[in-house]
């Protein structure tokens, strides 16, 4: 069982490294993005500070989204795809890794360059560490419910704005707690509550998300 | 008496059924309706906090019941569709999707014509606002994904699955919205929690009902251009259409 599980993820990230450009593209799209909005809104600090979580979540949130067509889409092409599902292996099993192959290479650089965004904006040392935490509690859950609309636009016509009508509804929640943990932690409020939401929704997400993924995989191969 | 209830199941012995039942659901859905109309329009008197504008409620109150009862319908019929794999249940998804969007279009628009004379804004980010805003995009990703599958064994089956997805989230999206509300700015503009008049009551219901025949007459409708599109080259719909010349 376990076996399968590395064999699938070593492969996943070496095949991720070796695309550097996708994983570095997700990360400037982040970047360029939360840019945008200091053009647009104007530079006042005070206005960028309270702004600064709920930018730079929507940002990552997007950026994610934007790398989501990549998870599938290859492996459905050249055929992998097909030889996962007819083998012994349990594909929840499969998707699994594949899932946290995705969030390593996309999701976790996101986490990583969030303090820089974090400095620009001007958010407190604090505040932008627990903006950190909450995209590092957040982002995995992207990666497994965006799993399941991947799976389900797997070689279709418009496969990525699809994509984009199917989850970013069913992100809602995570936006919502991840931005407020940061907002509530800047106005000097408890945000345990808000860590045990999202804690909560990535412990259910680990467990449904991946046999939804492997039966939308099932429909969309047949 | 002991039905079969699944010779129903079969779409062949389901369309005769479904043509037959349209009446007994449409006929009193127009009824009920022109009565409340008539009633929640013309005859009630108007409320002495809101004036005449309240009247809106008794299209905005039954279309916001309908707009969820018919997703989670939807995720009814695709649960047993996956279950059992029976075709007519995962069309009667499909058809009734378009009715919850509308009812769900129409609650947002009727709640913002309301909103604007009574809160002084057509739209607040309030909880339930956003949730139904949110279930209307919960539609379109629906039906937007049926629309871009062609082969429809699949489109119905990634498109149900994509309603029971969605049918666990509501909840979870209801609750977490109405969290950051009230964590963020509190139940600043809320509808007065009034005790409804029993008058206004019971014309609400009668349009609640309503709207009920209303999107069951429909969705039979819908479902039997569904039956006939999926199964067209079946024997009996060929049948069906030289007996009809």
């Amino acid at each position: 069982m376990l076996a399968i599980f590395h064999t699938i993820l070593a492969r996943e990230l070496t095949l991720g490294l070796r695309r550097k450009a996708d994983v570095l593209m997700t990360l400037f799209f982040c970047v360029i993005v939360a840019s945008m909005f200091p053009l647009a809104v104007g530079p006042e600090p005070a206005l960028l500070k309270t702004m600064g979580a709920g930018i730079i979540w929507v940002a990552a949130l997007l950026a994610s989204l934007l790398s989501l067509e990549r998870l599938f889409s290859a492996d459905y092409i050249d055929g992998t795809l097909e030889q996962m599902i007819i083998s012994r292996h349990p594909l929840a099993l499969i998707v699994f890794a594949k899932v946290v192959a995705h969030w390593l290479t996309t999701g976790l650089p996101l986490v990583l360059i969030s303090p820089l965004l974090a400095l620009q904006y001007g958010l407190e040392v604090q505040d932008g560490l627990v903006l950190v935490a909450t995209l590092l509690i957040g982002t995995p859950i992207l990666s497994l419910l965006g799993a399941v609309g991947a799976a389900l636009t797997l070689g279709l016509r418009g496969g990525g704005v699809l994509i984009s009508l199917l989850v970013l509804p069913l992100f809602v929640p995570v936006l919502i707690f991840g931005a407020a943990a940061v907002d509530d932690a800047a106005a000097g409020l408890v945000i345990e509550g808000h860590f045990s939401l999202l804690g909560a929704m990535l412990v259910s997400a680990l467990i449904l998300t991946p046999w939804a993924v492997a039966s939308a995989l099932r429909i969309s191969i047949e | 008496m002991n039905i079969n209830w699944f010779k129903y199941a079969s779409p062949a012995s389901f369309y005769p059924l479904a043509g037959k039942m349209i009446p007994w659901f449409a006929v009193p859905a127009v009824i009920l309706a022109v009565i409340g109309l008539i009633m929640g329009l013309f005859i009630l008197p108007p409320d002495f906090k809101q004036g005449e504008s309240y009247r809106i409620i008794f299209i905005h109150v039954p279309a916001a019941w309908m707009s969820m009862v018919i997703y989670l319908a939807m995720a009814f019929w695709a649960i047993i569709g996956m279950v059992w794999n029976s075709r007519l249940s995962s069309m009667m998804a499909t058809a009734l999707a378009p009715t919850g969007a509308i009812f769900c279009f129409l609650a947002l628009w009727t709640g913002a014509l309301w909103g604007k004379p009574t809160w002084g804004t057509y739209w607040v980010w309030d909880a339930r606002l956003t949730t139904q805003l949110i279930l209307l995009f919960m539609y379109f990703g629906y039906m937007a994904l049926h629309a871009a599958i062609e082969d429809p064994r699949r489109a119905a089956r990634a498109s149900g699955l994509l309603a029971v997805v969605g049918a666990f989230n509501v909840p979870i999206i209801y609750f977490s919205v109405q969290w950051w509300n009230t964590l963020h700015q509190g139940a600043s503009i809320t509808p007065t929690k009034s005790e409804m008049a029993a008058s206004m009551a019971s014309v609400m219901l009668i349009m609640a009902i309503a709207a009920w025949l209303y999107s069951i007459a429909v969705t039979l409708k819908r479902v039997r251009c569904e039956i006939l599109d999926r199964e067209r080259h079946a024997a009996w719909v060929a049948e069906l259409s030289t007996e009809a010349k």
